[in-house]
């Protein structure tokens, strides 16, 4: 069960039958979501995909978050594996997201000051200076297409950077992690290839790391760092692995939605260039609307849970976009209100796998922004129906083609 | 009003900085720490309830 062939054919209803790659709900999961939350099950269940629990209320989503001993991390994808990494790729992970207990602690404490706030901040300017270079290629032609020229260029260069490899390469991380976590989510010799590109890619740079060691270069320091921790190459592989593919797909997507909304909201355009004070509430507004991510937990022992008989390695969807728009948490949940006050979404998601790059991502989705608004204060969809999106695990604008 | 932080349970959500940036700070691993540790005053009263309430983890203690 892990092509679009085996699990295609129509959805009768979303409860019993749910299908995450169906191309209405790619386009469009709300309906659907509120659909389940309303309904007598909020927590449904549905045998496509190698079957999977989908809860949809807010409360529910959480407490699953929280409870990481009985709702595990040993497995994050959307879909089961078809075929595990072996030989030479065995045993790589991407760590701390795919670690529980006790290791999760170290796993994460070694990547978490990285990512802090203030860690960050110093990306801020070559940000911004990125954001400018890529609209000065495109502003003069009157259109660009949103999601590829620009939302998509941003966060690989930015990881490139973090990591100390080539941005150079951007285009080809770009397509491996796509083979990951978009692609190859329904075809499993896709997924599987580009699990070992990024892999193969990686080794090589742990080899240089060792014979030729850098100075304040996250691989260096990663590798280094046994003194305090019990790192090993795995280890290492598994944190570049992670910031690769959860660090660009994630965060484009939040850019692409965000300039897709801006672009049919100029109460809202205006509404930012008149209120600067309003962009980190407003980043969070729109980080809850378009929650992008979906990330899978699996269940560690048969347990029942809000009336649902869960069994031991049965897969639960972390539906973040259905608990962000609940509305028993949100008022008028499927409005962005730039200006929010009440607003404990959980687009990074809740409990000890909180995402270690949120204030990253923040930062990215801010200045992709505020450099669009700046340079293009006006601009409109070119074709509302071409706009394409992708889905499952993550959610967001593949073609968004605008003019200004 | 007096503000502190669960550590226990704070998972560096940031939504306490964000609501009320001059109340909460960060740590080196991206946890919240409380900036005003006295007695806060009054115009910041409002903030910190939203820091309280936009925090996923219910790692904001008020006390009053």
């Amino acid at each position: 069960m892990t092509t679009l062939e085996e699990n295609a054919g129509p959805v009768n209803d979303p409860n019993t039958d749910y299908n995450i790659f169906d191309p209405e709900f790619v386009r469009d999961p709300y309906p659907t979501m509120h659909e389940i939350r309303e309904s007598k099950c909020p927590i449904a269940h549905s045998n496509r995909w190698g079957g999977s629990w989908f809860p949809t209320r807010y409360e529910d989503v959480v407490a699953i978050a929280q409870e990481h001993e009985i709702f595990t991390s040993r497995d994050i994808v959307v879909v089961p594996r078809a075929a595990p990494l072996e030989g030479a790729y065995a045993g790589v992970a991407a760590p701390p997201i795919t670690s529980d207990p006790p290791d999760h602690h170290w796993h994460r404490r070694l990547i978490l000051p990285v990512f802090a706030p203030q860690a960050v901040a110093k990306y801020e300017q070559s940000t911004r200076d990125l954001c400018n270079s890529l609209i000065d290629g495109f502003v003069n032609n009157g259109e660009a297409d949103a999601a590829t020229d620009y939302a998509q260029q941003i966060p690989v260069r930015v990881i490139a950077t973090m990591l100390g490899v080539p941005v150079e390469m951007s285009d080809e991380f770009t397509s491996w992690v796509r083979g990951v976590l978009e692609i190859g989510l329904t075809d499993p010799k896709v997924r599987l290839e580009n699990r070992i590109n990024i892999i193969t890619f990686f080794k090589q740079q742990l080899e240089d790391r060792k014979a030729n060691p850098r100075e304040n270069d996250l691989i260096t320091d990663l590798l280094n760092s046994g003194d305090k921790y019990p790192v090993t190459d795995q280890y290492v592989l598994g944190v570049c692995n992670l910031m690769l593919v959860a660090g660009i797909d994630t965060t484009w997507s939040a850019i692409g939605s965000s300039l897709w909304h801006l672009a049919q909201h100029p109460e809202h355009r205006r509404q930012l260039r008149d209120n600067p004070d309003l962009w980190p509430m407003a980043v969070e507004e729109l980080l809850r609307a378009y929650s992008p991510v979906t990330m899978a937990r699996i269940v560690d022992r048969d347990i029942e849970f809000q009336g649902c008989p869960m069994k031991a390695g049965d897969r639960i969807l972390m539906a973040f976009p259905a608990a962000n728009r609940d509305p028993r948490q949100f008022e008028r949940p499927d409005e962005v209100i730039l200006d929010r006050e009440h607003n404990r979404h959980v687009a990074f998601g809740s409990g000890i796998h909180r995402c270690a790059g949120s204030n990253l991502a923040r930062l990215e989705l801010r200045v992709a922004l505020q450099v669009w608004l700046e340079r293009i204060p006006e601009f409109s969809l070119t074709d509302p129906a071409g706009v394409t999106w992708a889905g499952g695990q993550v959610h967001g604008p593949r073609v968004c083609r605008v003019r200004f | 009003m007096r503000v502190r932080v669960d550590e226990a349970s704070c998972q560096g959500q940031q939504m306490c900085s964000i609501a009320a940036p001059e109340v909460f700070g960060s740590d080196d691993l991206g946890h919240a720490t409380v900036l005003i540790t006295g007695d806060l005053p009054a115009e910041l009263h409002a903030k910190a309830r939203r820091a309280q309430a936009n925090c996923p983890e219910d790692a904001i203690i008020l006390e009053e």
